[in-house]
C-alpha cells in the first residue's frame, strides 16, 4: 500500500531443498506492514514451505528472508502462527492455551487473566475458557488458536490453511471473523490456502504459486473493495482472474525448468 | 419392563443398543450367583472329593476364621506392602531413566542394548538369584517385584517420548518457548499418558510377580497362605487366598484407573 515504506517481510531469490529435492525455487516477494497476503496454489507448490521459512521452521538453501530489519534465524514471538491441524495443547484448558505465550514472557496474575479474557472475547469464546480443546468443535478450536496466536502480540500472523478442515459454513463465518479481527488488530497476515474463494475474500494480495518445483507464478492485487460480499460482480471478476492464472500454471507444469 | 424415558442415542457396530448401568450390574450379579450356585451344587453332590473342592460355605467359614484371628489381614498387609514398595522403587527408577533415554540419544544408545538383553528374562527367573543375593526377607521380594514392574513402565515412558507431535513443539516455539519450556510443557505432557499406562501395566506385573515370589519363599503374605494351605490340604484356604488376590488386584487396578481418569481428564471429555 505504501510503496515508499520499507516492507515488513522481504523475500529474495529464496530456494529450499529437502535433500536433493527442490521444494521452492527463486521466490521473491515484498509484504507491507498491515497487509493481508494469501499464498494460493495446488499441493506441492511450496506455499506451506514458504510460510515455514518466514516462521523460521525451515531454513532456505539460498536467498534471503528478512522480517522487519532482521534476517530470520529461527522461530520468534514476533511471528505468531495458526496451524493447519489442531495445534492447541490438549492438556491445557482454553484459557491456559491463550495464556501460554504471555506467561512465558513473564506476565502473571490479573494481567494474564485480562489478556486471555480480551482475546477470548475477541473470538467469542470467553464462555468456554475452562473447557479443554477436546470439548470444542473444530471451528471453536481454530478460534482459540487465533486467540492464542494474538495474545503474544505478534507483528505478523502466519496462517497455514487454518480453516481447511472445517465445513463450508463454519469456514465462511471464520473468514468473516478473521477479517473483523484483522481490522481491529491490523497485523500483517500471511495466509496459506488452496481455495480461490478464500483468497479473493480475504487478501489484499494474492500470490499464485505453481508446482514442480514450487515457485511464485504471479502476484495479483485484489482490487475488490472492502467490506466484500461473496456475490458481488467485482468479487466474481476477481475470482475469474485468479482462476485463469491458476489454470495457466496447470498448463505449463515445470515449464520454467 | 418400561421403555426407557429417552431413546438410546447410540448403538454398537451390529446395531444393538447399549445396556444401562443397572442392567449391566444385574447381569454381573446374575453371573456371579450362577457360578457360586454351580460350585455349591458340584461340591454337595459328592462327584468331586470334598477335600479338593470345598463348598462356598467352607471357604466363607475360613474367611470368618482368618479374619477373626487377624491372620488374613496380616497376609494381605504383607502382600500389599511388598507390591507398593516394589512398585514405588520401579517407578522411581524407570520414569527418570525413560525420560533420560527419551531426551538424550546418547543415553538411549548406551542403555537400550542392555535393556533389550535383560527384558526377555522373566521376573520369575530372577527369584533364585534374588534369594541368594538378598535372602528370603522382604528385600528380595521388593527387588523381584520392582524388576517385574520396571520394564512396562520404562518401555511405555520411552514410547511416550516418540509420540510428541511436532506441531505442538512448533506452536510452543512461536509462543516463545525455549528448550526447557518445550520439555516441561510439551514433551513431558505428551509422554504423560503413556507413563500412566505403563504404571498400570507395571502394577499388574508387580502383582503377578509378588504371588510367585511368595509361593517360593516367604512366611507371610497371600502367596504364602496358598502354598502353606497346600501342605495342610486346606483347599478352603487356597480358595480364600486366590479370591483375596483377585479382589486386591482388581481394587488396585481400579485405583490406578481412577488416578488416570483424574490426571488425564483432558483426553476424552
Amino acid at each position: 500500500m505504501n510503496g515508499s515504506r520499507q516492507p515488513k517481510i522481504t523475500i529474495r531469490d529464496l530456494a529450499v531443498h529437502y535433500g536433493a529435492h527442490e521444494v521452492l525455487r527463486g521466490a521473491s516477494l515484498d509484504i507491507a506492514d498491515g497487509e493481508f497476503v494469501c499464498l494460493l496454489g495446488p499441493s506441492g507448490c511450496g506455499k506451506t514451505t514458504l510460510l515455514n521459512v518466514v516462521a523460521g521452521f525451515v531454513f532456505p538453501s539460498a536467498g534471503q528472508i528478512v522480517v522487519g530489519d532482521r534476517p530470520v534465524q529461527g522461530p520468534g514471538v514476533d511471528r505468531g502462527m495458526v496451524f493447519q491441524e489442531y495445534a492447541l495443547f490438549p492438556w491445557f484448558t482454553v484459557e491456559q492455551n491463550v495464556q501460554y505465550g504471555p506467561k512465558l514472557r513473564g506476565a502473571g496474575g490479573t494481567e494474564l487473566t485480562a489478556i486471555s479474557d480480551r482475546y477470548l472475547k475477541l473470538v467469542g469464546l470467553d464462555q468456554h475458557k475452562r473447557h479443554y480443546p477436546n470439548q470444542l468443535s473444530g471451528g471453536q478450536r481454530q478460534r482459540v488458536a487465533i486467540a492464542r496466536a494474538l495474545a503474544s502480540q505478534p507483528q505478523i500472523l502466519l496462517m497455514d490453511e487454518p480453516f481447511g478442515a472445517l465445513d463450508a459454513m463454519t469456514r465462511e463465518s471464520l473468514q468473516e471473523e478473521l477479517l473483523r479481527i484483522w481490522e481491529v488488530e491490523r497485523r500483517t497476515c500471511v495466509f496459506v490456502t488452496h481455495s480461490i474463494a478464500e483468497a479473493v475474500f480475504l487478501a489484499d494480495t494474492i500470490v499464485i504459486m505453481q508446482s514442480h518445483p514450487g515457485r511464485i507464478h504471479a502476484v495479483i492485487r485484489n482490487t475488490v473493495a472492502r467490506p466484500r460480499g461473496r456475490t458481488s460482480d467485482a468479487y466474481f471478476a476477481m475470482y475469474r482472474k485468479v482462476d485463469e492464472d491458476l489454470r495457466q500454471t496447470e498448463r505449463q507444469p515445470g515449464a520454467a525448468t | 419392563m418400561n421403555a426407557p424415558a429417552t431413546p438410546p442415542l447410540r448403538t454398537d457396530a451390529l446395531g444393538a443398543t447399549p445396556l444401562s448401568n443397572r442392567q449391566r450390574n444385574m447381569l454381573a450379579v446374575a453371573s456371579l450367583i450362577t457360578v457360586v450356585g454351580l460350585w455349591s451344587f458340584l461340591s454337595s453332590v459328592g462327584w468331586i472329593d470334598r477335600v479338593l473342592l470345598p463348598s462356598p460355605l467352607e471357604v466363607l467359614k475360613s474367611l470368618v476364621m482368618t479374619v477373626g484371628d487377624g491372620s488374613l489381614l496380616r497376609h494381605i498387609t504383607a502382600s500389599l506392602m511388598r507390591v507398593l514398595q516394589g512398585f514405588a522403587v520401579a517407578l522411581l527408577i524407570a520414569v527418570p531413566l525413560g525420560i533420560a533415554m527419551g531426551v538424550s540419544q546418547v543415553t538411549r544408545a548406551l542403555i537400550e542394548p542392555l535393556l533389550e538383553l535383560l527384558r526377555p528374562i522373566p521376573p520369575i527367573a530372577i527369584i533364585p538369584l534374588a534369594i541368594l543375593w538378598f535372602g528370603i526377607d522382604e528385600l528380595s521380594k521388593v527387588f523381584i517385584i520392582a524388576y517385574g514392574a520396571f520394564f512396562p513402565i520404562l518401555v511405555n515412558t520411552m514410547a511416550g517420548f516418540r509420540e510428541v507431535d511436532r506441531v505442538h513443539v512448533r506452536a510452543a516455539q512461536v509462543l516463545g518457548a525455549k528448550r526447557w519450556h518445550i520439555f516441561r510443557d510439551v514433551v513431558l505432557r505428551s509422554a504423560f499418558p503413556f507413563i500412566v499406562v505403563g504404571a498400570r501395566v507395571g502394577m499388574g506385573m508387580a502383582f503377578i510377580v509378588l504371588v510367585a515370589a511368595e509361593l517360593i519363599a516367604s512366611s507371610v503374605g497371600l502367596g504364602f497362605l496358598i502354598s502353606d494351605a497346600r501342605y495342610n490340604f486346606r483347599t478352603d484356604q487356597i480358595f480364600l487366598g486366590m479370591a483375596c488376590i483377585g479382589i486386591l488386584g482388581f481394587a488396585l487396578n481400579k485405583v490406578l484407573l481412577e488416578v488416570e481418569r483424574r490426571l488425564l481428564g483432558w483426553k476424552d471429555q
